[in-house]
């Protein structure tokens, strides 16, 4: 529909109407434990209907013998069922290896990889992380895509992520 | 299974049979190591007890001869690695195929008497068996059925509904609500059919486990309306008993009872999941206690050869239901 805008219109416009990036930042709290493995982590997109719209990242250990790293999926239990249980695994562009605490940065731009068909609207994103032989923990940040400015949302875990940041850039 | 004998010859029989009659006190349940699986080859493992408390076996195990293991394609499965110890039965099922599995024991019996030749006579064993074997127009017949069944769904992957479809024999739940998609919080629609027609005006209880660290049963009731359907909300996530019993004829209760009573007197035959069959009796353990033998309230009291036969139908029905977190 915006493709029908008076060129002139288009022009003052700097950037393509609907190009945006979304960048999330979350952190793997560093934990003194007897015993630590890294979580596993899904982060996803949902509609205002709760539905899952995207799977942005799943890490869990994708290199073990015989897909053994998949038996302990569930365990992400929320997205389990949103999705998880739908999904053949791996899936390329979002699973991915488990990683060490610390912060870590994912960037996904409109029009591309998971967000290529994303429509304008309201949005949750969720990061749910769940630790063998610790806990499990879900954030969740309402955005609105695309953003006519930088706007940023955060959230901040308590056990098992650390602070989550989404930010939303023309 | 089945035997046709007099008074005076089956007094020890009788006293044998009359054991499961009191197991009835108790509750019934297979309890899966999980519902949710994922993963390349997942397993299960089941433990099938007859206990007071949920879910501790810590009073019978559960015979595992009329175990049926039903496979998302609706094929048998094999249960594995099968053992009954003092306390529980035990078994594996190896989840080779995605989807929803039910893992079933369930029970038919037909107790009869009736007068032979002036003799009076005694009759129990499978519905089968009862047509080719009691005279149709034996004077004096009276005849019990009850079926129970003891029920658990376990999911691999996505849940499917193949095995969810209902055999049409005693109480059974035909789900709406996936059993292996209950979430805290949420509501759950449940079911029942009874001989596969929707069982309306029928008490279903949820029983919430861990009862050893609580004061309270914390029981959940429902009643279900005339298309046999009751929706619920579990408040708490958790390992719920779900049970349901009908019972026409001889003495009724409404409901589940709230707590065994002190003495472990059947207060609910029809209460309860299957009935263990007379093969009962040789598992019962040496050191069990009078409750088991007939104790006070308990079946003794009705003297050998003289239990009488309660005409009328009852079905039980009991699954373990995992309710996950939000």
């Amino acid at each position: 529909m915006r493709r029908w805008l008076p060129v002139a219109m288009a022009g003052v416009m700097t950037t393509p109407v609907l190009a945006a990036d979304l960048n999330v930042s979350l952190e793997i709290p560093r934990l003194n434990v007897a015993e630590y493995h890294r979580p596993y982590v899904a982060v996803w997109i949902e509609g205002a209907d709760s539905k899952v719209v995207t799977n942005l990242a799943v890490w869990y250990e994708v290199k073990k013998p015989n897909a053994e790293g998949t038996k302990w999926l569930k365990d992400i239990r929320a997205w389990w069922r949103k999705s998880g249980r739908d999904l053949k695994v791996p899936v390329d562009g979002v699973t991915g290896a488990t990683r060490p605490a610390g912060q870590h940065s994912l960037t996904f731009s409109s029009g591309k990889g998971p967000l290529a068909s994303l429509a304008p609207g309201s949005y949750t994103l969720i990061v749910e992380a769940a630790r063998e032989v610790g806990g499990r923990e879900l954030l969740r940040v309402p955005f609105q895509w695309p953003a006519t400015s930088a706007v940023t949302a955060k959230a901040q875990g308590t056990h098992e992520l650390g602070a989550l940041t989404v930010t939303v850039t023309p | 299974m089945r035997r046709t004998f007099t008074l005076a010859a089956g007094a020890a029989l009788v006293a044998a049979i009359s054991l499961p009659i009191t197991l009835h006190a108790h509750r019934q349940w297979l309890f899966p190591s999980a519902t949710v699986l994922s993963g390349s080859d997942p397993w299960v493992t089941v433990d099938a007890a007859i206990s007071n408390d949920l879910f501790y076996f810590e009073h019978f195990p559960m015979r595992l001869d009329n175990l049926v293991v039903t496979a998302p394609d609706g094929t048998s499965a094999k249960a594995e690695n099968a053992s009954t110890g003092r306390y529980r039965s035990t078994f594996d099922v190896h989840l080779t195929q995605k989807g929803t599995y039910k893992i079933a024991v369930a029970n038919n019996q037909v107790a009869a008497s009736y007068t032979e030749n002036g003799q009076p006579k005694q009759w129990r064993g499978t519905p089968d068996a009862f047509a080719k074997e009691v005279p149709a127009g034996a004077a004096d017949l009276k005849v019990s059925r009850t079926s129970g069944r003891v029920e658990v769904f376990v999911t691999s992957g996505s849940p499917s509904d193949t095995v969810l479809k209902t055999t049409g024999v005693g109480l059974e739940l035909a789900p709406v609500t996936h059993p292996n998609d209950l979430v805290a919080g949420e509501a759950a629609t449940f079911a029942f059919v009874l001989d596969g027609k929707p069982a309306a005006n029928l008490a279903v209880t949820l029983i919430p486990g861990g009862i050893r660290y609580r004061d309270t049963l914390g029981e959940i009731k429902a009643t279900t309306d005339k298309d046999g359907k009751v929706t619920v909300t579990l408040p708490e996530p958790g390992m719920y008993w779900l049970n349901a019993s009908y019972s026409e004829g001889g003495p009724t209760r409404q409901g589940p009872p709230s707590a065994p009573s002190p003495d472990g007197e059947p207060q609910d035959r029809q209460r309860g999941g299957p009935s263990l069959t007379e093969q009962a009796a040789p598992q019962q353990p040496p050191t069990a206690g009078p409750r088991a033998q007939g104790g006070p309230g308990g079946p003794g009291r009705m003297g050998p050869g003289n239990r009488p036969i309660v005409p009328g139908r009852r079905a039980s029905y009991v699954a373990t239901l995992e309710v996950l977190p939000q």
